[in-house]
């Protein structure tokens, strides 16, 4: 098995690390860099708890390699709360009660992110296509949508530059 | 009794104070536990349904590097660990010996220092199969010349049928059926509950820990029932129970799949203790659709009988149960088809007989109560597809042949036909007030209209009955242990508290709730108090959280730990300010002198002096246990009322629109009760339209994945709209009935009611879940309304 000398910037930390070719991004990040705030149901690509962003554009981490990473700037959901204050989607998931079990979360906020970066004013509907490749098993949505459109309200009110600039996507 | 609580706390939509680790990816799940030189467990499964093991070889993945040791059954055996019991007094194979009895059952188990290196490991063993006859149809494996599944067990099973039971009068029931055939009405209905699996978003796994110098086993697992876990553990390991400690921590969703001991943990337990090393197990989905708990699987031919204007008389139910090959289903011990018998439901039936037959299949065993209090959902969803029929049969609508049957508002508490005692009810408000909210009269004049342009749209209502909250422990044990539950709570000198319950979260939001029922008991801020649970070596016993008893049980204790405390705090309050008990009064938080409200001493005053200035003739210290052992169920209700509209090019059904009226009795926290409403109704949607955990005629599971596997998404579910009733438990100490599960329940019917409603005109009476566009489509085909 061969391995390979990585560096990546994760949450505007860099890191480096000598990875087999095989290991998974989301392995990397959970258990060698002890970033468990990323989570992991599924391995198919399906559920997107492992949601995390790729030079800006959510990415299901379980289905990238680690060594895809060398030289990109990756965002987890350990990224989002800059010095003590807490992201928008943060607050929204909080105050409109958008979590129950929190498994789902982080990727969900992740993609979330990603959704407003890219359109910063979503109908409920945009919004529910736009997560559509994150499964939640205890919300039935419905408070993750209006945690979207309390984060969206909040970032255009107070013009929030994204944290890692890209074009997003899903 | 119940008393009425006027205090902070109870009826406030607190936020969550779990959220805070949540939000920032700082909570604690079983993967997230790692240990200094810890190894990983990978398990070798079965391909095959259903095939004789003629010899495992672990040569080559004993070379492979990183590979420190291969368990197989044989090695198990020689322990006398080859064999686990079930919740439903049956055996279940932790590592196969010389059979395979369903695909992906456990054959070896890989211990290696990395993940992968234990992947290589399994994907080395090799493991010769002998295949045998697969028998996935329950029906089959009932024929004569079927193939025994089971045949460790023919000495008291020569059959594939586990058991046969009944409950109810049968000779008079069957005299109602003969009355109503000749001078009334009989509908029959046959219907099939599918396989389905309740997926949490995080698998199943474990970390084990065994140290062997203090004989300390530590197991971190993803369990329902840490407490339960303990016993069983120590049951059938042989370890000292004091020596064993479970610890649940944070857990990613359980709904019932984390209620059962999974060979997988009995492996990573057996190879700690065997390597000296911390051993981690987390399953792959694959593995967790395919070898944990199931739910339903219930092959059901109701019947009803009725005066001819469709008053109910009598209720016949025949179920045949699909256990798979070992019975595992969780269900109390002396209930072997759970609570299926509150199928009569909202209705007033003077007759009922119920009989069940289980048998095993070549398919993964469980049965556990997937988001139901023990078959409950299979219950409510025959009886209110029932009322359907009856309600076409009799030329009535839906809904006033439910306000003609109900279980009338002064009946309670209600005797049922099949002796369940109903402790509070009023079910015509719960439908009048979704039928208003969604005006009913409207809907069906517009599908009047549509109907009359040729377009499909249907009603559907269910008005369900729950029963939640096991015990009382004399009737409800899980392998024996009395299902009662409890808190302990510890009020600190300075006047915040730590509270500990035995059941456990698993997203219900209990470190706010039962905080607030605290609160309220003792007039505290919810902020003032931390609740702890999930920790066997640290919270006091309890049974764990499933079947929705949280609430009504532990809940309850916990609402009679903080009223000891406030008892303690009185005593204290009379000696500090030197008046008797009598001449106190109570308010929020505080004692006062009766006529005097300016003379008292709040509770945290109380708390510091129960510390430094306590009376002589009582023990320092404010602490209270409670273990609570419920008198009785309680029965959680609601209506639901469903709109759908049918595509007749494609059969896609749209849910247009679902009103879900709840009553739980009191509420503690309207946003958490809301958030498990949405969620409940999500799982109801899932299996009325999408889900099915299907095998072929070789025992290949069919949705292996979630890929195969269709969990709905944000598109498939609708705008979920929410109101309530409020009508207390006369029991519980503060009214409350529980609610996790109610929606699970009670929407599937409503899906499959307005389906229906929407090709009643046409003749369809019944279509089996999951509806897809498929099945609708062929029932348009035939009707010949299908459109380009």
């Amino acid at each position: 098995m061969s391995t390979h000398h990585i560096t990546v910037t994760i949450n505007g930390t860099p890191y480096e690390g000598d990875v087999e070719s095989r290991t998974l991004l989301v392995h990397w990040i959970r258990d060698t860099l002890r970033l468990t705030g990323t989570h992991i149901g599924c391995d198919t690509t399906s559920c997107g708890a492992c949601t995390i962003l790729v030079d800006g554009k959510a990415t299901k981490s379980c289905t990238m390699f680690a060594v895809q990473a060398h030289g990109r700037q990756l965002m987890t959901v350990e990224g989002l709360e800059q010095n003590d204050k807490l992201h928008p989607i943060q607050e929204g998931f909080h105050q409109e009660h958008a979590l129950q079990c929190g498994y789902c979360t982080p990727g969900m906020m992740m993609t979330s992110l990603a959704l407003l970066q890219r359109n910063p004013n979503p109908t409920e509907h945009e919004i529910r296509v736009g997560i559509s490749g994150n499964l939640c098993r205890c919300t039935g949505y419905v408070n993750i949508v209006k945690a979207i459109q309390f984060a969206a309200e909040k970032m255009r009110a107070t013009e929030q530059v994204p944290v890692s600039a890209g074009e997003g996507g899903e | 009794m119940a008393t009425q609580v006027f205090a902070h706390g109870l009826g406030e939509a607190y936020k969550r104070k779990e959220d805070a680790r949540f939000i920032r990816g700082q909570g604690n799940y079983v993967d997230d536990v790692q240990l200094p030189g810890m190894l990983y467990g990978d398990i070798v499964r079965s391909p095959y349904g259903h095939a004789l093991i003629k010899n495992i070889d672990i040569s080559e993945a004993m070379k492979v590097p990183g590979v420190v040791a291969v368990i197989t059954g044989k090695d198990l055996d020689a322990a006398g660990l080859a064999w686990m019991p079930t919740l439903s007094a049956d055996t279940e194979a932790v590592l196969a010996l010389d059979r395979v009895h369903y695909q992906m059952q456990e054959v070896a188990f890989v211990v290696a220092t990395s993940r992968y290196a234990a992947a290589d490991g399994a994907a080395a063993v090799g493991v010769d199969y002998e295949p045998l006859p697969v028998v996935v149809d329950p029906k089959k494996a009932l024929a004569p010349d079927a193939p025994l599944l089971r045949p460790d067990k023919k000495d008291k099973q020569p059959t594939n049928q586990i058991y046969h039971w009944e409950t109810g009068e049968r000779e008079a029931t069957d005299a109602a059926f003969a009355e109503a055939a000749a001078n009334g009405v009989v509908v029959r209905q046959e219907m099939y509950i599918p396989r389905i699996h309740p997926a949490p978003i995080e698998t199943c796994g474990c970390v084990a820990d065994f140290h062997k110098a203090t004989g300390k086993l530590t197991v971190w697992m993803t369990s329902q029932a840490p407490h339960a876990h303990r016993t069983l553990f120590a049951i059938v390991a042989g370890l000292p129970e004091h020596r064993i400690r479970i610890i649940s921590p944070d857990v990613g969703g359980g709904f019932g799949n984390k209620v059962p001991i999974y060979p997988g943990y009995v492996c990573a337990v057996v190879a700690s203790i065997t390597t000296g090393k911390p051993v981690k197990w987390i399953e792959d989905r694959t593995e967790n659709l395919c070898s944990t708990g199931f739910a339903r699987d219930y092959h059901i031919k109701a019947e009803i009988a009725s005066e001819k204007d469709g008053t109910v008389k009598a209720l016949r139910v025949y179920t045949l149960a699909d256990h798979g090959a070992f019975d595992a289903a969780a269900q109390p011990t002396k209930f072997p088809a759970g609570l299926f018998h509150i199928c009569t439901g909202s209705y007033d039936f003077k007759n009922a007989f119920v009989e069940v037959d289980a048998v095993h299949t070549n398919k993964a065993p469980g049965g556990i109560a997937y988001r139901c209090s023990f078959r409950v959902t299979e219950a409510s969803y025959l009886i209110e597809r029932m009322m359907d029929t009856l309600a076409y049969e009799v030329g009535k609508d839906p809904a006033q042949l439910r306000f003609q049957n109900f279980i009338k508002p002064e009946a309670f508490p209600y005797r049922s036909a099949l002796n369940w005692t109903y402790d509070s009810g009023n079910y015509e408000a719960a439908l009048q007030l979704a039928m208003k909210n969604v005006d009913y009269e409207g809907l069906r004049r517009e599908q009047a209209e549509k109907r009359a342009r040729g377009e499909l749209m249907g009603i559907g209502i269910s008005s369900f009955t729950e029963i939640v909250g096991a015990g009382p422990g004399k009737h409800f044990d899980i392998a024996g242990i009395e299902m009662f539950d409890s808190c302990e709570i510890r009020v600190h000198p300075t006047g915040k508290a730590l509270a500990r319950i035995g059941v456990q979260t698993q997203g219900q939001g209990h470190e706010t709730t039962f905080a607030q029922i605290i609160a309220a008991e003792l007039g505290m801020s919810p902020d003032d108090i931390d609740v702890e649970h999930g920790d066997t070596d640290t919270a006091p016993y309890g049974l764990g959280t499933y079947a929705s008893r949280s609430t009504p049980v532990a809940g309850a204790a916990t609402a009679i730990a903080a009223r000891k405390v406030r008892d303690k705090a009185k005593k204290i309050a009379a000696y500090l300010l030197e008046v008797g008990e009598e001449d106190l009064e109570w308010e929020p938080g505080r004692f006062y002198v009766k006529g005097s409200p300016g003379k008292g001493k709040t509770i945290q005053e109380l708390a510091f002096a129960a510390y430094t200035n306590c009376p002589p003739y009582l023990e320092p210290g404010l602490e209270a246990v409670n273990y609570y052992d419920p008198p009785n169920l309680t029965y959680p209700f609601g209506s639901y009322i469903c709109v759908v509209d049918i595509d007749r090019g494609t059969g896609q059904v749209h849910v247009r629109r679902f009103m879900a009226v709840d009553d739980c009795g009191t509420i503690i926290n309207p946003m958490i009760v809301e958030g498990q409403i949405h969620g409940g109704l999500t799982q109801g949607l899932a299996p009325a339209l999408y889900e099915e955990l299907s095998y072929d005629e070789d025992g290949n599971v069919l949705g292996s994945n979630f890929q195969d596997y269709l969990i709905p998404t944000a598109v498939e579910t609708p705008h979920w709209e929410t109101d309530k009733t409020v009508t207390p438990s006369p029991h519980h100490p503060i009214g409350a009935k529980g609610i996790g599960e109610s929606s699970t329940v009670g929407a599937p019917q409503a899906i499959v009611n307005a389906v229906v409603d929407a090709l009643a005109h046409v003749g369809v009476r019944h279509i089996d879940i999951p509806i897809t566009p498929w099945k609708v489509w062929s029932v348009l085909k035939e009707k010949g309304l299908t459109s380009d």
